[in-house]
């Protein structure tokens, strides 16, 4: 450490301070993405999901032919037009891979920062706890937005770079050219991304109540396991309705001429219904919560 | 004890001001009605054993724990409620340093100062720079800090601590995990902090480190504010005594006694009897060990008296000194036990 201290720090005057009080609104929002989207966990799992449309494709290209009928929806119909991998692997890695990685980020969010120690660092900055809670949201939020994009992208390509792509036959009986096709499953992405919206606050809730961010993102996941299961009981069929993951696998109304608003109008009310909750807990929680970590 | 005049210069009186502030888990009591007054411009030195409630003060200080009950003032404004106004003035270090693993220390440094909507965008490169040259890590800023040292990410934390001009820094342990010339800069630095103005409040369990670099000390003990003041202030209350060497015991005591001194029990060595003697409390030079000359004009009895006394007694002197609590002893005897005992 060098031993003179120049007394003019560049941009610390107090006058500068004054004069802009509130700068830069988006600056956090930015540093976060660049976290996020720049540390090496986040491309594994972007890598891991990419990895279920090439396993797939791979899979069917090597194997003689799928028997139509058996296996996941739309799987028997990869071998005429590539583009249904995209569709195969959106549908196979609904309930399970999405809300695995979802789950990871939601629920690292605040714990995550705690276990590191930054939380105290970011909040003496001072970042404000409800700022810091709506960036860190809005940053899991834009993982869901990416993580079934990922999944469609990788694979519309892979599937376009080993099997023919051609008009498409939606589930409604209409053809789509494969530019429509394209939007569909835009269309898909946009509905997985809006179902995973609850899930990301429950994911950021429980964030709030640990410093061990692996127990968060595991009883994320849990959450969403527990939620799937009971949307199969039948004796819990009141429930049904409410259970976040209750419209998960209804993006099957984006592949219908013309598209079906209703499953998706219906997931995104009941999304926002549990992010009012969640968000609200995780808010109630966070911003009187001593931070001993 | 006075925490010295405020500077007219500033809006306010004091930098730190906590009254009755408490701080309870369950029904353990980690911070008991600490009372905190620092004045500004000083070096103040937050001195205590590990555990005795200072870092859970400085948690509450900076918002990030709520008080169970008490108030806390920062640079003449409410705490926690006004932090969005506090907090950008003031430059902290709590518990260690913490980073992100797998960012850089420049990275990491751009996302802190990010993350306020009160720092200047456009001066972030600049500013980070110069914290880094300024705690000697411009050669390392590109590297993740997952590869620093402890000392390093040390260096880093304080670096964080001067993103910005502060009006007041908050170092809990700076110290912690540097090496000999690492602690010296450090002392240095907030040296030259001070001199620009900047009110430095230091925790520490070291007492060497406060000594040397605090103008202002105060002390806990078991969640509780025993003692605050100036350096001096504290020094001045401790207690000076005489210590005599003589194979003359029982005489000398007579002589003592004789002066109104009380002396305990001796304790009989090789060389003869040593006798201790408590002086009144004196508000003598600063230096724990003096030479008995220099106690003159305190209102004490003269060392030299008490000398001559003694010779004139037929007493043989073998070994004669005053001495004077060092201020070692004055917190050993405050805190009611060694400092470092948890480490």
């Amino acid at each position: 450490m060098p031993s003179s201290i120049p007394a003019d720090i560049p941009g610390s005057a107090r006058t500068q301070k004054v004069a802009v009080p509130r700068w830069s609104g988006l600056s956090l929002m930015q540093s976060e993405l660049k976290v996020l989207f720049g540390r090496r966990r986040t491309w594994a799992l972007l890598l891991a999901l990419a990895a279920i449309p090439i396993l797939i494709a791979v899979a069917v290209r090597l194997s003689s032919g799928v028997p139509s009928g058996r296996g996941p929806a739309f799987l028997d119909r990869i071998t005429q037009n590539g583009l249904f991998v995209a569709f195969t692997a959106m549908l196979v890695s609904v309930p399970l891979f999405l809300p695995l990685t979802v789950g990871v980020v939601a629920g690292d969010t605040i714990a995550g920062e705690a276990n590191m120690g930054t939380l105290r660092y970011l909040l003496v900055a001072p970042a404000g706890r409800v700022r810091l809670l709506l960036v860190k949201y809005a940053a899991a939020l834009a993982f869901c937005i990416v993580a079934p994009l990922t999944v469609a992208l990788a694979g519309a390509a892979i599937g376009a770079a080993l099997f023919p792509v051609g008009p498409v036959t939606l589930l409604s009986g209409d053809v789509i050219q494969p530019p429509e096709a394209a939007v569909r499953m835009l269309l898909i992405a946009a509905y997985m991304a809006v179902s995973l919206a609850g899930l990301s606050a429950i994911g950021l809730f429980l964030s709030t109540l640990t410093v061990v961010p692996v127990g968060a993102m595991a009883a994320t996941v849990v959450v969403s396991v527990v939620s799937q299961i009971a949307d199969q009981l039948p004796q819990l069929e009141w429930l049904h309705p409410w259970l976040f993951s209750h419209y998960w696998l209804g993006f099957g109304d984006m592949l219908r001429q013309p598209v079906l608003w209703d499953s998706f109008a219906s997931n995104a009310l009941l999304q926002a219904g549990y992010i009012a909750v969640f968000g609200a807990s995780a808010y109630a929680r966070f911003t009187t919560k001593d931070v001993l970590s | 004890m006075n925490p010295g005049s405020p500077d007219p210069k500033k809006r306010y009186g004091l930098t730190i001001e906590t009254h009755g502030l408490t701080k309870k888990f369950g029904h353990q009591v980690a911070v008991d009605g600490v009372d905190l007054a620092v004045p500004p411009g000083s070096v103040f030195g937050f001195l205590g054993p590990n555990g005795s409630g200072k870092t859970t003060t400085i948690r509450m200080l900076l918002g990030l724990a709520s008080a169970s009950s008490g108030t806390v003032n920062l640079l003449g404004m409410e705490m926690p409620g006004r932090f969005h106004e506090v907090l950008p003035r003031v430059g902290a270090l709590v518990e260690g340093p913490a980073f992100y693993p797998f960012l850089s220390g420049a990275a990491n440094l751009h996302r802190l100062d990010a993350a306020t909507r009160h720092t200047v965008p456009a001066t972030r490169g600049a500013r980070v720079e110069r914290a880094l040259d300024q705690v000697g890590l411009a050669h390392a800023a590109n590297k993740r800090v997952h590869a620093y040292s402890l000392g390093m990410k040390q260096r880093l934390g304080i670096a964080n601590a001067l993103l910005s001009h502060r009006d007041l820094l908050v170092l809990d342990e700076p110290t912690n995990g540097l090496d000999p010339q690492g602690t010296r800069e450090v002392r240095h630095l907030v040296r030259s902090l001070a001199h620009n103005g900047t009110t430095v409040f230091v925790s520490s369990h070291l007492l060497a480190e406060v000594d040397q670099m605090c103008t202002h000390a105060a002390v806990m003990s078991n969640g509780k504010l025993v003692a605050q003041g100036s350096l001096a202030d504290l020094r001045r209350t401790g207690s000076a005594r005489v210590r005599l060497l003589t194979p003359d015991g029982g005489q000398a005591r007579t002589v003592l006694a004789g002066l109104g001194l009380d002396c305990g029990a001796g304790d009989a060595q090789a060389g003869g009897e040593t006798l201790l003697a408590a002086l009144a409390p004196a508000s003598g030079a600063p230096s724990t060990r003096t030479d008995a000359s220099q106690q003159a004009g305190s209102g004490e009895i003269l060392a030299e008296d008490i000398v001559a006394r003694l010779v004139a007694a037929g007493v043989r002197v073998r070994g004669f000194a005053v001495e004077r609590e060092s201020l070692e002893d004055r917190f050993v005897a405050l805190t009611g036990e060694g400092f470092d005992v948890a480490q």
